[in-house]
């Protein structure tokens, strides 16, 4: 009975294909995973969207939207039908056809990353070899998209968020990508659903999950950072700063395309924490030994949605960051981080097991942190900025 | 030949066309890149992973944005009014490309031979990859990681401050 | 240490997340169509005609003299004369105005007509729930919509009102008394009318009733120009 429930999709999809011919079973198997993947995120970003709403007023001590339905619950729906229903101004001098496909880009592109992200027993669209190479190369055609976007659009604040965002994706995949290594040296496979099963190991009933080793956390929280700027979410989100820029690249988008980007935007975000849950938090494993029992798309979601959480808790916590705070951050502090990481990921694979490596590897990290810390913190000077070209 | 390699083609062909018939620049580097993607397509078709993504990471990721970033920074992206996109030492432009193609023709004829037995091709994964790299051809790898090193020190002194308050 | 600052900060929305929870009074939002603030006095936005007792015609106390429609910054007044005159409160006959609209789509809420006007007769609203689906016709209010009793005045910036309503029985009383006093040189006969309007100057404006004789109409208007640096006075006082 719990294995039925475990493997309830697969099951249902198996069931509904037999109905086919043989011939066309394995295609039919396959557009239904994608059907299901396309109806859950959009579904699950409606959820979000509202929680995130009602989170961020309960931070700011409001109540936050609560008209629409029982306690606001049917916002979403509400916003779908006002961008779908809204005219599609596209302005006079923009490039049409990069200006239609720019959103089309991006959400296809995101969409992609979902292929390879296991989101439960068995539940993954395409194993692949190198999958996590293939989700980083879906990232980074992310990146053009933004770019299309702000081009076209002809508006020099569009513009001004695409040059922004474009060098903070760039800047900011080289974390995402050298932390997320750490994970793969230590598993010894590119493959996502390889690195789950690596993790989904149980001692005294406790998990195997990179989070618990020094440099497992250090990864996370990196990780974390470098994903909050590549999705742009707020500190980083200064591509579309509102009281500087408009709204970035988007600004000249409305109607059904400026949702598209929306939901870009957070269907990114998901990825992108389910990148992080598979990599550091075990992907689908159970977090205790006796829990074992509970289905593991229940773990899977129930992980991608404590980081959405974590995402929305930041950005009712922090101010924006300023540009060259945001690549002074990458550049000197974040990169040499990930680097210093991945020598402490490279030594707890050496020592071996026992109590040393444990010593060794957080000393390594918390030293490093503090010294680099200091030196920030005692170069920072608050003064006006110094520009280059703009005098 | 099969259709879906007859559908990249042509969609690598009309991208690569694009490129260079196309007047505005940054649509040309757009074009570029759809190019590129089916050239990674091609990759995937021949079970080369590692290469196919590493070819839309790299190309699209990160040249394409170089490309179109170059373009924005340098020149106007308004088409230019004055000729057509054919330049005036058209000539010599077709000379280079027919001597490339025909180097290009000789060799794959040449060693035409070579693929005539059909073998099966070796399923290599990326863990094979990864070892060769550390293993066989590590001295490659780390003169060419030496090499970008000192691309990237150099860009730095290129961006930094001619008074050396560099930040 | 670098990140503390961070900590701090999230765990102080995480505090507020929490404490919306459990204590009700952190929720300073007031749920708007059903609950209502009340409005401070000095809240202004539009204004209105004031009219004293209950008929909105008779009782008007604007006089159609244009000193508002010639100050007004954006120029949304608009009014005409009447040819023909009905008593104003102290029973004097006046002009009275014909066509009184204002164009609140205009309207900036300066209350410079409210500061300008002799006769106390325009004030400011709090009326702020105006909208409607005609944005021209609909925003074009003309005197019948315009006007409120003084009651409603009352009822919205009591302090004010209540300092006006002294400031006309004064003037009221004054008229009254040079009335009689024009009324005792002209004619020997004295009459016990004057005593009434004495007794009523306790309770001014309240019902303007035209039983005094009538005082000649330059000497009240004579009256009248030091009325609006007492409006400015009240304004003052009441901010």
């Amino acid at each position: 009975m719990i294995e039925k429930l475990d493997q309830v999709f697969i099951l249902l999809r198996d069931w509904l294909v037999q109905f086919l011919p043989a011939d066309w079973q394995a295609i039919a198997a396959t557009v239904l995973n994608v059907i299901a993947i396309i109806a859950v995120f959009p579904t699950l970003f409606a959820i979000v969207t509202v929680m995130e709403r009602k989170g961020l007023g309960r931070m700011q001590n409001r109540f936050g939207p609560n008209r629409v339905g029982p306690f606001g619950l049917f916002q979403p729906v509400a916003d779908g039908i006002k961008a779908l229903t809204k005219e599609d101004v596209v302005p006079l001098c923009a490039d049409t056809v990069v200006h239609f496909l720019a959103p089309l880009v991006l959400v296809v592109a995101v969409f992609m990353g979902f292929s390879v992200l296991p989101m439960g027993r068995n539940m993954v669209l395409a194993d692949m070899d190198a999958g996590l190479l293939f989700f980083f190369a879906m990232g980074a055609s992310t990146e053009l998209s933004v770019f299309m976007a702000g081009w076209s659009s002809r508006n020099k604040y569009s513009l001004l968020g695409a040059m922004r965002a474009v060098a903070q994706m760039i800047s900011y995949e080289v974390p995402l990508l050298m932390s997320s290594l750490a994970a793969v040296m230590t598993a010894g496979s590119l493959s996502l659903s390889r690195i789950v099963d690596a993790q989904n190991r149980y001692t005294f009933g406790l998990p195997h999950w990179y989070v618990f080793t020094p440099w497992g956390f250090a990864g996370l929280v990196l990780f974390s950072i470098a994903a909050m700027a590549e999705t742009n979410r707020s500190p980083f989100d200064l591509p579309e700063g509102e009281s500087e820029i408009v709204a970035g690249y988007f600004t000249e988008y409305s109607g059904f395309k400026f949702a598209l980007f929306f939901l870009g935007e957070y269907v990114g975000m998901f990825s992108i924490a389910g990148l992080g849950a598979t990599l550091f938090l075990g992907g689908w494993s159970a977090p205790l030994a006796i829990l074992k029992w509970v289905p593991s798309w229940i773990w899977f979601f129930g992980k991608l949605m404590v980081a959405m959480c974590l995402f929305i808790w930041i950005r009712g916590t922090m101010p924006r960051l300023r540009q060259d705070q945001l690549m002074n951050f990458a550049w000197k502090f974040v990169i040499p981080m990930t680097l210093v990481n991945l020598l402490v990921a490279a030594l707890w694979r050496f020592i071996g097991p026992g109590w040393t490596r444990w010593v060794v590897c957080w000393a390594i990290l918390i030293g490093v942190y503090v010294l680099m810390g200091e030196t920030i913190l005692r170069k920072r000077h608050l003064g006006p900025r110094s520009y280059r070209y703009a005098e | 030949m099969t259709p879906v390699f007859c559908i990249v083609a042509l969609f690598t062909l009309a991208g690569g066309l694009a490129a260079v018939t196309l007047k505005n620049t940054v649509h040309c580097a757009l074009a570029l890149t759809v190019a590129l993607a089916g050239l990674a397509l091609f990759f995937l078709r021949l079970d080369a992973q590692f290469v196919g993504f590493a070819q839309i990471l790299i190309y699209i990721g990160a040249v394409a944005i170089l490309v179109v970033f170059a373009i924005l920074l340098t020149r106007s992206s308004e088409p230019e009014a004055s000729g057509g996109i054919v330049s005036s030492r058209w000539l010599a432009g077709v000379i280079i490309a027919a001597a490339v193609f025909a180097v290009l023709g000789w060799a794959i004829l040449r060693s035409a031979p070579a693929l005539a037995h059909e073998s099966a091709a070796p399923a290599v994964t990326v863990h094979q990859i990864g070892t060769a790299l550390m293993g066989r051809y590590v001295l490659p790898l780390e003169i060419v990681a030496l090499l970008l090193t000192s691309a990237l020190i150099g860009a730095v002194i290129v961006a930094m401050h001619e008074n050396g308050s560099a930040k | 240490m670098l990140g503390e600052g961070l900590l701090k900060g999230l765990a102080e929305t995480a505090r507020n997340f929490a404490g919306s929870f459990v204590s009700e009074e952190r929720l300073t939002t007031v749920q708007y169509p059903e609950e209502r603030v009340a409005p401070i006095e000095n809240t202004r936005d539009f204004p209105f005609l004031v009219y004293d007792g209950d008929d909105w015609h008779a009782g008007m106390r604007c006089v159609a003299c244009q000193i508002c429609e010639k100050e007004c910054p954006p120029k949304c007044i608009y009014i005409e004369k009447s040819k023909d005159k009905k008593p104003d409160f102290t029973g004097k006959p006046q002009i009275y105005p014909a066509r009184f609209d204002i164009d609140i789509s205009v309207c900036m809420s300066c209350q410079i007509c409210v500061e300008v006007c002799p006769f106390e007769a325009i004030k400011m609203d709090t009326e702020f729930e105006l909208s409607t689906t005609d944005r021209f016709g609909g925003l074009l209010l003309d005197k019948k919509q315009l006007s409120r009793s003084n009651e409603h005045y009352h009822k919205i910036h009591p302090t004010e009102a209540a300092e006006v309503d002294a400031r006309l029985a004064e003037e009221k009383a004054k008229a009254e008394a040079k009335a009689k006093a024009a009324a005792a040189a002209k004619a020997a006969a004295p009459v016990a009318a004057p005593a009434k309007p004495a007794a009523e100057a306790g309770k001014p404006a309240a019902a303007p009733k035209p039983e005094g004789p009538a005082a000649s109409p330059q000497k009240a208007a004579e009256n009248k120009p030091e009325s609006p640096a007492k409006a400015e006075q009240g304004g003052a006082s009441g901010s």
